[in-house]
């Protein structure tokens, strides 16, 4: 169907006519509400207040939505909502990795809130239209896409029945479709998710921007805890955004001159040393594979192993040799990490689009892992291809890669079989019966739906349906909190199993990503030294998804001088450039204390919006064993020399003699305590009472101590 | 390709080129606002400006950066969104900003600053 064909099929619900407001250093000090149920559109103001405690991007996302919610509302109820914020430093172009959204949303994974970032131009050029952040509630009758178009002040919600669901064509349909003329395109993003997500509950929201080189539309995800089944859920297709005429100092910052000297001495820096660090802009973040092959933290056959004989296959050498690779390769303009790494011309051998020639954004170390070698899959095509489904179905790569590689465990177990999985043969390895499952999940057909509940509901459906060991699902169930793992096997790091078991949205690496400065770099040595990290690392990431900043260009690319401070794992030089650029876009005046201070009221509020749900308390930062030590006789024995190495050092045990089931029973014991006693460590070191809940005085200290907020946790004091 | 040929020994750093530069481009005297640099050190003098390389043309994400009929590579203000990835990646250290302005700027070859030079030091080629 043509453009034009799409554009006449559209049916206008709502519009809403409005004057832009201008950035004045870093906020419009608006936001903009979207109602489906009732096709209301109106401005709301931000608050001063809002700015003060909350700051932007993530923190606007749960304010909003805390207010928006009761403790009784689902994911799925019309009162959830969808909030998109892209923060006050975002938007700059003069420093890399400055172009993030954060999302905010009531996960079906975790039944909790949840938030994930995402890079694409969206955010930026929300603001640039006189957004701080949307609010989409309420779920529409038919499948509506939301235009909001920044150069004309008009907001219109719009019935859009024939375009396609999935996002690589939905994406190329919507840019065409609102753009003048070819120039027009980088001026849009679209938020989309696909087929997947309208079948399963890992769905993912994709974010665009145009590629004026190749000449088509990249996709990049806010891919954790299911927001794109919410947005299909609320029937929305598509939120598009349009704004022209970028320019550098559109944030209106108190500073410009110092966001630039800041951003060049990036830039320089990046030019100098990447070559010869982690080469993002030649390998994007690929060269993660090696190394964390290399140091067995790879996953490998569902967290079992740390590494395998084919892990070289996958490695970085060999995706660069695919990569379509330019030199302006950043999500947002002015990241000359450039790790948007793409793929051109990839000819697709299964599913609805076979046969047609693509282009794959990726693959990213997360999609490797997860959906390769956790299901002991080492093919590059194969994961190409994966990963490009995962993207257009709007399904996440680590929820897809991890639930699969749990669903192989348990077909080579017996705990479920071929009759169960309607033929498919799902054993380690199965790469083809992996993608029919994928394309199930986009169909919402045969054991693909199942599937597509994701590993929490899975172990509950195994055990109620086909009799399985509940203590062993829950042993080998990659998932916490019903978020499934990131792709890092923490067994031999206490920082990285907290660091996931703690972390407010379940484990994923965003909050606390430490196992490369504990298991690579060595950087945290002590039980001190890991509790003090699991303060303030997560505390310190936080605050990037307040101000819409990138992780990426804090630790992917390091100063030289960086080795001889007091804490190299801190690279304290990359975070003032942090609070330089936040004092120059805001003008305000805060240090690096002041930033780590505005962390932890949000990340408190966010603690107490778990424990608002039902959620909050020690019980839900359990983690599965497997994240912990060996589960199996097999996995155990793989490791035999390490095991009982530390069953001698640690515990004073002589290993000779003991059967390796003991011996696994032993380790345990230990293991298990040690995550105790870190987890006393760290609620201690955040304020938090045993049972995990912030103490009143901690509200009070960050000023959290809002009157339902203090209610709440004086019930549990 | 037209591009500013430089001869170091000659340089007596007077600084000639730069205020006509910026005079004529900013309307400033002003040699921070020069698209030619001047370093000079014991070890001898420094002329840096625009080799018309090339390298920053693809490195731009906006494609703001072009090549002309003449071969002098060009910055188009008006869609350059002032990520200044350029300046950092220049091999010359050769892309200038200010933090008055929003985008970088460069020599453009226009040879106004030869004619200043009064010792020879700088000539246009091509």
């Amino acid at each position: 169907m043509t453009v034009s064909k799409l554009k006449e099929s559209h049916k206008l619900l709502a519009e809403y006519k409005y004057v832009p407001a201008k950035v004045d250093k870093g906020y419009t000090n608006k936001s903009l509400y979207v109602n489906l149920s009732g096709n209301k559109i109106k401005a709301k103001e931000v608050t001063a207040m809002m700015k003060e405690k909350f700051i932007g991007g993530r923190g606007f996302g749960l304010w909003y939505l805390w207010n928006a919610v009761t403790p009784q509302t689902k994911w799925n109820d019309p009162e959830n909502e969808i909030i998109i914020s892209p923060g006050p430093v975002a938007g700059i172009t003069q420093y890399p990795g400055a172009g993030k959204s954060l999302v905010v949303t009531l996960s079906p994974n975790t039944q909790t809130v949840v938030d994930s970032n995402v890079g694409g131009y969206f955010g930026p050029l929300l603001k640039f239209s006189g957004w701080d952040a949307l609010e989409v509630q309420g779920k529409a009758e038919n499948d509506v896409v939301i235009f909001i178009d920044g150069s004309e002040g008009v907001v219109r919600v719009e019935e859009a029945p024939e375009e396609a669901v999935d996002s690589h064509l939905l994406a190329e349909q919507l840019t065409e479709l609102y753009a003048d003329c070819e120039e027009d395109k980088r001026n849009i993003s679209v938020v989309s998710a696909g087929t997947a997500a309208d079948n399963t509950m890992l769905g993912m929201l994709n974010f665009s921007f145009y590629d004026p080189r190749r000449k088509t539309v990249r996709l990049k995800q806010a891919g954790r805890g299911g927001i794109g089944t919410v947005l299909r859920d609320k029937k929305i297709k598509g939120i598009v955004v349009k704004f022209k005429g970028l320019k550098g100092n559109l944030n209106n910052p108190a500073d410009f001159a110092k966001i630039v000297n800041t951003g060049v001495k990036l830039h320089k820096e990046i030019n100098r040393l990447d070559d010869y660090q982690n080469r993002m802009r030649h390998n994007g973040t690929t060269f993660l594979a090696g190394i964390m092959n290399d140091y067995d933290l790879l996953p490998t056959c569902n967290f079992k192993f740390g590494s395998h004989p084919e892990g070289e296959k996958i490695a970085a050498p060999n995706w660069v040799k695919m990569f379509d690779a330019g030199k302006a390769d950043g999500c947002w303009y002015g990241c000359t990490l450039a790790c948007s790494k793409v793929v051109c011309g990839f000819e697709l051998k299964t599913g609805p689009y076979k046969g047609q020639k693509v282009v794959v954004d990726g693959p990213e170390y997360e999609t490797i892992a997860g959906v390769g070698s956790n299901c002991g899959i080492f093919d590059r095509d194969y994961i190409l291809e994966c990963n490009f489904y995962c993207d257009t179905y709007g399904i996440d790569t680590i929820s897809f890669g991890t639930t699969t590689a749990f669903i192989m465990e348990c077909y080579e177990n017996g705990i479920i079989n071929k009759e169960i999985t309607g033929g498919l043969e799902l054993n380690f390895g199965s790469k083809e019966a992996a993608m029919e499952l994928l394309h199930q999940m986009a169909r919402g057909e045969g054991f693909g739906k199942i599937a597509g509940l994701g590993i929490k509901r899975l172990k509950e459906i195994f055990v109620r349906e086909y009799g399985a060991d509940a203590g062993f699902l829950n042993d080998i169930g990659m998932e916490a909190k019903g978020l499934e793992y990131a792709e890092y096997v923490s067994k031999e790091s206490l920082v990285q199993q907290a660091g996931f078991g703690l972390a407010n949205k379940g484990p994923q690496h965003d909050e606390a990503w430490l196992i490369f400065m504990d298991m690579v770099n060595n950087q945290l040595p002590t039980f001190e030294d890991k509790a003090e990290a699991l303060h303030y690392f997560p505390m310190f990431r936080t605050w990037l998804g307040l101000v819409g900043l990138c992780k990426l260009p804090w630790n992917d690319i390091v100063p030289e001088s960086n080795k001889d401070t007091e804490e190299p794992a801190k690279i304290i030089e990359h975070v003032q450039n942090y609070v330089d650029l936040f004092n120059a876009v805001t003008g305000q005046n805060i240090d690096i204390d002041g930033m780590i201070r505005q962390s932890e009221g949000v990340y408190q509020f966010q603690r107490v919006f778990n424990l608002r749900m039902g959620f909050g308390t020690r019980e839900y930062d359990k983690v599965p064993y497997r994240s912990m030590g060996p589960v199996t006789v097999e996995e155990y024995q793989s490791r035999q020399e390490r095991y009982d190495g530390q069953l001698k050092e640690l515990l004073g045990i002589d290993p000779e003699g003991k059967s390796t089931e003991e011996k696994i029973k032993l380790l345990r014991k230990y293991r298990e305590e040690q995550y105790e006693k870190i987890t006393d460590a760290v609620y201690e070191r955040r304020g938090w009472t045993k049972n995990g809940v912030p103490k009143l005085e901690t509200l009070q200290k960050f000023g959290m101590d809002f009157p339902e907020l203090v209610e709440l946790v004086k019930q549990h004091q | 390709m037209k591009k500013l040929v430089k001869n170091e020994k000659l340089c007596t750093a007077c600084g000639a080129c730069q205020r006509i530069c910026s005079q004529t481009y900013f309307k400033e005297d002003n040699k921070e606002k020069s698209a030619i640099g001047i370093k000079a050190e014991d070890s001898g003098t420094t002329i840096i400006a625009c080799s018309q390389c090339g390298e920053c043309i693809d490195l731009c994400p906006a494609e703001a950066i072009y090549r002309d009929q003449k071969g002098v590579v060009r910055i188009k203000n008006s869609i350059c969104v002032g990520c200044f990835s350029c300046v950092g990646f220049c091999p010359e250290g050769a892309m200038f900003y200010h933090g008055d302005y929003t985008e970088p700027f460069k020599c453009t070859a226009c040879g106004l600053c030869v004619k200043e030079c009064p010792s020879g030091a700088i000539t246009i080629q091509g």
